[in-house]
Parts: C-alpha cells; structure tokens; sequence
C-alpha cells in the first residue's frame, strides 16, 4: 500500500516534470543507464550536475560582473552549461542558457544579465523539483524491498 | 567462421544481438572495443562513460585533451576509437584530432553541443569519421564499431593489395559506400581512378577487426619525404606503390602510406575549401595546359588542378592565366621551381627555404625576400609556372599543417619560410624591420591552419587533389613563393599559407627574367604576401609592401623579362588596387592577385579596385607602392600578353573592373627598394 501508493506519487511527479517541460528525453536515457550495477546512477549524475552548474554559475556571474564583459567567455561558459543541463535532459534550463547565448552573440549585456536571472531561476526550480523527486524515488525504492 | 561472423557485424547495429559468442576473440567484436572519451564536462563524460559501458565496450574517460594525448601516445595500439568534444578548455578538439590522426591514426569522433553546419563541416574537414550532437544518445554510441571496422578495412585493403593495383587508393573503392554510412562524411572523394576495381580481394577481407597493424609515426621527416614523393609523382599519380618505392624507407609498407596518403589529400582538399569542384574539373583542366608547361608540368598541374579544384581559379580563368603566363615565352624553359625547391620548401629543420635554390642559375642571389616570410624566388625566367610558387607554398604549408603536432615547430619553420632567401630585393630596410611581425602573424595562422589542415582524415579522404588552393597562376619563374593565402578563405585563418595562392598568382608574372641577378630589386618580391598576411592578421599594412610591390623592374630585363614583370607588376599593381574587400572572395584567382597585392592596398589605402590607375595612383600618394621603371619602355606596354592575364584574373572579379592596361606607370618610382 505505501509502497505503491509511493510508486504512484513517483510516477505522477516523473510524469509532471516531463509534461511541464522541466525534463526532456536525456533524462530518461539517464534512468535506462541505471542498472543494478549502478542502482543510483541518475542520483550521481544529478549530484555531479549540480557541483558543475554551481561552479559554472559562479564564473559567470563573475564576468557579468566584470568591466568590459568579456562577451567570449561568458558564452564559453554559458555553453558549457548548457552542455551539461542538455546532457541531463534539463530542458527548460537549457532554453534559457540558448537564449542567453543569443544575448551574448549580440553582446547585450543587459539582456544577458537579465536572461541569466531567468538561467538561475530555471535551475533553481528544477534543482528542487528533482531533489523531491529522487528523494520520493529512493523512498519506494526502500520501501519496495521485501 | 570469421568472414560469416564478420558480416554479421556489419549488417547489424545492434550490438548484442548480432554478435555471436565465439572461440575467437573477433566473434565478440565490437565487445571490448576499446574506447577514449575526451570531454572536459563532468557530468557529460559520465554518462558517456556509462553509455560505452553498456555498449560493453571498454572505456577509458578523460577530461583533457593533453592527458588523452598522452594516453594515446604511451600506448599507441591500446585504444581502437577516440571519442572527444570539441569545445574545450585547454586544447581545441578539433586540434586533437589532427594530433591524433597524425600521430596515431585512429578513428575519432568528434561531439559538441553544436550542431551549426560550419562546426560539422569542421569536423568533417579535420577528418573526423563522424560527429555527434550532443546530448549524445546510446543509439549513436552503438555504432561506432564501424569506423574502426572501416579505418582497418582500409588498411587492409590497401596492405592486400600494394604491388597490383597501381591506383593505389583501390581501398577505398571498397570502403568508399562504407564510408557514406556515417553522418558526417560525404560522398565524393572519390577519384575517377579508383572505379576500376576488378579484383576484389577486400571481400575476403571480413576479419578485419582482428587487423592489428602496428602503427607508423609520420614524423616531419618522414612526412617531407612522403611529401616530396608526392609531388615528384604529381598528385594524380601518387599512388601509394609509387611513393612507397620513391621514399624507399625501410620497414615502411604501402598500406602506411595508403593511409597517410588518405589524410594529406584530407588536408589539401580542405585547404582548397573542400571545394564542392569536381574533380572532373581538374581532369580536363590541366591536360590543356600540361604541354605547355613542359617540365613544370607535373607541378602545374597539380597547382592548376588543385587551383581548379578548389574553384578558386575557374577552370576559364586558369586556362588563360596559363595561356597568358605562357604566352610569352621567355626563352627560358625552366620552371622556375624546380622540384628541388620544393624538397626544400619542405625540409622543416632547414629554416631556409630556399625556393630559389632550384634556380641557381637564375638570380639566386636574388632570392628577394619580398615578403617578409614569403620565399620568393627570384626567378627571372617568366614562367607560367605559378604554380609553382603556389605549390610549393601550398606545400609549404601543407607541410606546416601537417605537422599540426609540431606546432612548435611550424612557427619557426613559418618564420624561416618567412625569410626566404631571397635576398631582399624586395625588402627594404623598413621591410625587413618588419619581418618579425610579419611571421608571427604568419606563422599564427599558419600555424593554426596547419593544425587544422592537418590531414587527418580518417574516412578515406578525397581523392581529388583539390588541394590547397594554390594559386595557379602564381608562380612564374620568379615565383614569389610566398605563402599564399587563401584569401577568400581567410582572413585570418583557415590556411595558414593559404596566403600564398594569392601570392603565387603574383608571382608568377613577374617573371624577374634571369638576367636580373643582383639587378633586380625587389620586385619580385611582391608583397602580395605581405598583404596577406596583413589581411590575415590584421596587419597594420605597412607601407613597405607596396614598396616591394614596386617592383623593381629594372632595367636589365630584357623584353622578355619585362613583359614578366609587367605582367607581374600589372597584376601585382592590380591585385594590390584592389581593395580588399572587393576581392575577398569575389574569385579565387583574383583573390590571389588581389589579395596580396591589396592587403598592403588596403593598408596604404584606399586602392580602387575600379581602376588600376587609381590603384596605381593611390599607391603612389600612399607612398607605398611605386612602380619604378628603370627598365625601358617595356616596362609598362600595353602589348603583352598581360592583358590576357588581366582580362582572365579581373574577368572572375565581378567587382573590378576590367583589367585595363592603363596601368599607369609613369611616374612611379620605386622607393627604398633595397637590391
């Protein structure tokens, strides 16, 4: 019963990230890959996603903050973020990365910081929403021992 | 067993189910495949990994292209396939994969979140047997076995087969409609050589995953040899046998040089612009003009061809501009670079190029150093051969993009070629001040195109030669070699000696006869290679290029001589009136002339392209280029055959006006042409 009332809570939220664009495709890739080789494969990957994106994050505010932007490195950075949320399936955060590298390429700072605010937001919604959501996945996982 | 097995292989792409659990290690291929993934996003080459792990292949995961070279070079033969991102922090991935398919030779798959065409087409062109766009799936992962089955097959193929076909590229009749199979290669590189294929041992040759050859460094030497072994043949003719017997290295088998061969013709194509030309082009462009070339033939038809090729000089134009280039015979039949030139052009360790050793007897001494890294001979014979010039610019820089691992290297060598030896006519005091800046700027693109024209290329790569595009009509006897540049591809990058199509075209008119020796003042020395290098690198444009430019005619040519160095000087006049922009692009050929005449226009300002009066005269006010005249009448007639040239060069300029032979000398003068 709690088990697969869990189950049923698991698959309801996995099927609402998916349908309101939080998640695309990758992310199921990613849950194929976890075997019972690797019984936590999506958890590791997210976790080292995180770690990526904070540092990620951090070097871009700093040369948003930086006078002259250098409009270079922030796309080279924004890229390798948006790299690594695509690889996860992270869609929405993956839009606003392209849509600040169009910033950019255009060298509007304004614009690019502006979309940066909308990058983070994303991220951090997205963080949460997955945070509750493999945590509802471990729990029925336990739960589903026997 | 293992034939059936390995179609087995082939046929499927699901790598489970086609494999059959066998005795021989070849019956669980592409089981164990052993797999490089280069990526510096953590995250990305974890899942990656895990992805190949699936797949059951053996993985090795890296997240620096350095360490991965390193990897690869302690172990050569311990990995089959190399997987690696382009964007990256400390190397650029496409740089890798020229180390790796020079050094190494194995297949590599080049991945990027990018998917722009022009990144591709990148990939494509630095030989990458294929690319992924990220996020990568495990579908796409399942298949790369198929380039390493290809790659060997080739191998093999080419192995099976030295000492029968004379087409040496047979192999890849075979691997040709394999080859296709990946996304990102593309059709025709075929050569019209390789269709006859009558014996086809490759079908036998299923087991090719059990293939393991031992791997062959190019080193620059080798390279240099293999190089000039090329040439020597032409690059229609090089077959691997050939070239085999002609490097005469022990322990070296036709197949190496198959290979090898694969990934320079990569490299020339993609100097030439991977040019969409067909080869039929060159085919029936050169037999024309091969006769007249006489002893230059093998070389011009290689920098016709490949100029045809790569469209940079329509096949029309290409044709005049030899008719031109050859319609005044000077008495002199030679070419003015001989291929001795160009074994030096290609001997890295000797800094010197020497192009104008060939000619000896011409003015050496002259070798006027007209561009600062641009190796001019001085030849004072007119000759058609541009070609030369461009070849063996073009091969010059081949030579340096080849060697992309040694980049270190190339900056000097690019510094040396820099300084050819010819005596600096046309350098003048400011100019040679200028030397410095003009390599290093030379030396960067080159240097980086040289990696990136690294050829490797991993699919069997193009027949054609449609190699760099040298500038056909470069080179005449006095063949400026300068480095030419690719200008339409350029500015600033792509080839790095792509510069000297450009340059060749110069040159080549300027036929600085023989009998200017010491005489002759830097005229050959056009700076069309200054300019492109300016126009590479954003060069401030130096006034001494023009200087160079003015040729100095002097006065010890002979008609003969002059009517080369009118031409020369029309065109070099010419191409520097024509502003930069306006040529850039607009034709290959007329880049060539334009490009490095007008790259030190540019600078000096404002050279019309309209007009080459008003080239001529802007150059003037500019101070920079003056035509001085000391040679006689003939220096600025109106009756050579240069119109011809001009007409064939300006025609494809849609945006500069017809050649006019108003070249209005009068007046000019040369200024500090240093002799």
């Amino acid at each position: 019963m709690d088990r697969n009332r869990l189950q049923h809570q698991v698959a309801c939220m996995r099927r609402s990230l998916f349908d309101q664009g939080y998640l695309d495709e990758p992310f199921i890739q990613l849950e194929e890959l976890q075997d019972d080789a690797n019984p936590n494969f999506v958890q590791e990957i997210v976790t080292l996603f995180y770690t990526d994106s904070a540092r990620l994050i951090q070097n871009i505010e700093h040369a948003l903050n930086s006078r002259p932007i250098d409009f270079d490195k922030l796309d080279d950075y924004m890229h390798q973020f948006k790299g690594s949320s695509s690889s996860i399936g992270a869609k929405k955060v993956t839009n606003e990365c392209t849509v600040f590298r169009e910033y950019c390429s255009a060298e509007n700072a304004e614009g690019c910081i502006r979309s940066f605010q909308q990058v983070k937001q994303e991220y951090a919604i997205l963080r949460r929403k997955l945070e509750v959501y493999l945590q509802m996945v471990r729990q029925a996982a336990v739960s589903r021992t026997a | 067993m293992n034939s059936s097995s390995g179609k087995t292989y082939m046929s499927t792409s699901n790598s489970s189910a086609g494999w059959k659990a066998g005795d021989a290690a070849a019956d669980q291929f592409p089981v164990g495949l052993r797999v490089l993934v280069v990526d510096d996003d953590p995250t990305c080459l974890m899942i990656l990994e895990k992805m190949l792990r699936t797949c059951l292949y053996e993985v090795t995961k890296c997240n620096r292209a350095e360490t991965a070279l390193s990897m690869l070079r302690e172990n050569k033969s311990g990995f089959d396939v190399v997987i690696s991102d382009v964007h990256m922090p400390d190397m650029d991935g496409f740089k890798l994969l020229e180390h790796i398919g020079l050094e190494m030779d194995l297949p590599v798959i080049m991945m990027s979140a990018d998917d722009g065409k022009h990144v591709v087409m990148k990939g494509v062109t630095h030989g990458a047997c294929d690319y992924l766009i990220k996020p990568v799936r495990i579908e796409a992962l399942k298949n790369i076995w198929q380039h390493v089955v290809r790659k060997r097959k080739n191998e093999w193929k080419d192995f099976e087969q030295s000492g029968s076909v004379e087409e040496g590229d047979r192999q890849l009749k075979q691997s040709e409609e394999a080859d296709y199979s990946s996304s990102a290669n593309e059709g025709n590189w075929k050569s019209s050589k390789r269709r006859k294929d009558d014996e086809d041992e490759t079908d036998e040759r299923d087991d090719t995953s059990s293939l393991k050859k031992p791997r062959v460094v190019w080193s620059v030497e080798l390279h240099q040899q293999f190089v000039a072994a090329v040439n020597q043949l032409g690059i229609d003719k090089a077959v691997p046998k050939k070239i085999l017997e002609l490097m005469n290295v022990p322990g070296l088998t036709r197949e190496n040089v198959a290979s090898h061969l694969q990934k320079y013709r990569l490299y020339l194509r993609r100097l030439s612009g991977v040019s969409q030309h067909p080869s039929s082009l060159n085919n029936s462009f050169m037999s024309p003009q091969e006769a007249t070339f006489g002893p230059l033939s093998s070389l011009n038809g290689l920098d016709l061809q490949t100029l045809a090729a790569t469209g940079q000089l329509p096949a029309q134009s290409l044709v005049t501009l030899q008719a031109a280039g050859l319609g005044r015979p000077t008495g002199k039949s030679g070419i003015p670079m001989p291929l001795v030139d160009q074994r030096n052009i290609f001997s890295f360790e000797n800094p010197k190029l020497r192009f104008g050793d060939g000619q000896q007897h011409v003015n050496n001494n002259k070798q006027m150093n007209l561009l600062h890294g641009i190796p001019t001979t001085m030849e004072p014979k007119q000759l058609a051969g541009l070609h030369h010039g461009a070849q063996s610019m073009g091969n010059m820089n081949m030579q340096v993009a080849s060697h992309g691992s040694q980049s270190s290297q190339n900056n000097p060598l690019l510094m040396q070629m820099a300084q050819p030896q010819v005596r600096g006519q046309m350098l003048n005091d400011t100019s040679l001040g200028h030397p410095p800046r003009l390599l290093s700027p030379m030396g960067q693109p080159i240097l980086s195109n040289g990696i990136a024209a690294n050829v490797s290329t991993r699919n069997g790569i193009q027949e054609n030669i449609r190699a760099p595009s040298y500038n056909p009509v470069s080179q005449t006897s006095s063949m400026l070699n300068f480095p030419m540049n690719h200008a339409p591809e350029l500015p600033g990058n792509s080839f790095p000696l792509g510069s000297t199509p450009g340059i060749s075209s110069l040159t080549p008119k300027v036929a600085f006869q023989e009998d200017v020796n010491s005489d002759i003042k830097g005229t050959v020395g056009f700076l069309p290679s200054y300019d492109i290098f300016n126009d590479l690198n954003q060069h401030k444009p130096q006034n001494w290029e023009l200087q160079n430019v003015g040729m100095t005619f002097d006065a010890s040519q002979h008609s003969n001589s002059l009517q080369g160095n009118l031409n020369h000087a029309h065109s070099v006049l010419v191409q520097q009136g024509f502003p930069s922009g306006q040529v850039n692009g607009q034709n290959r050929s007329a880049t060539v002339v334009s490009k490095a005449m007008f790259s030190s226009g540019d600078s000096t300002g404002h050279v019309n392209a309209q007009n080459g009066n008003q080239q001529l005269n802007s150059l003037l006010v500019d101070g920079t280029v003056r035509v001085k005249s000391e040679t006689p009448t003939n220096l600025y007639p109106d009756d050579f055959g240069q119109e011809d040239l001009m007409s064939a060069l300006l025609k494809q300029q849609d945006a500069i006006a017809p050649a006019e032979h108003e070249f209005d000398f009068d007046g000019y003068s040369l200024d500090n042409i240093p002799v």
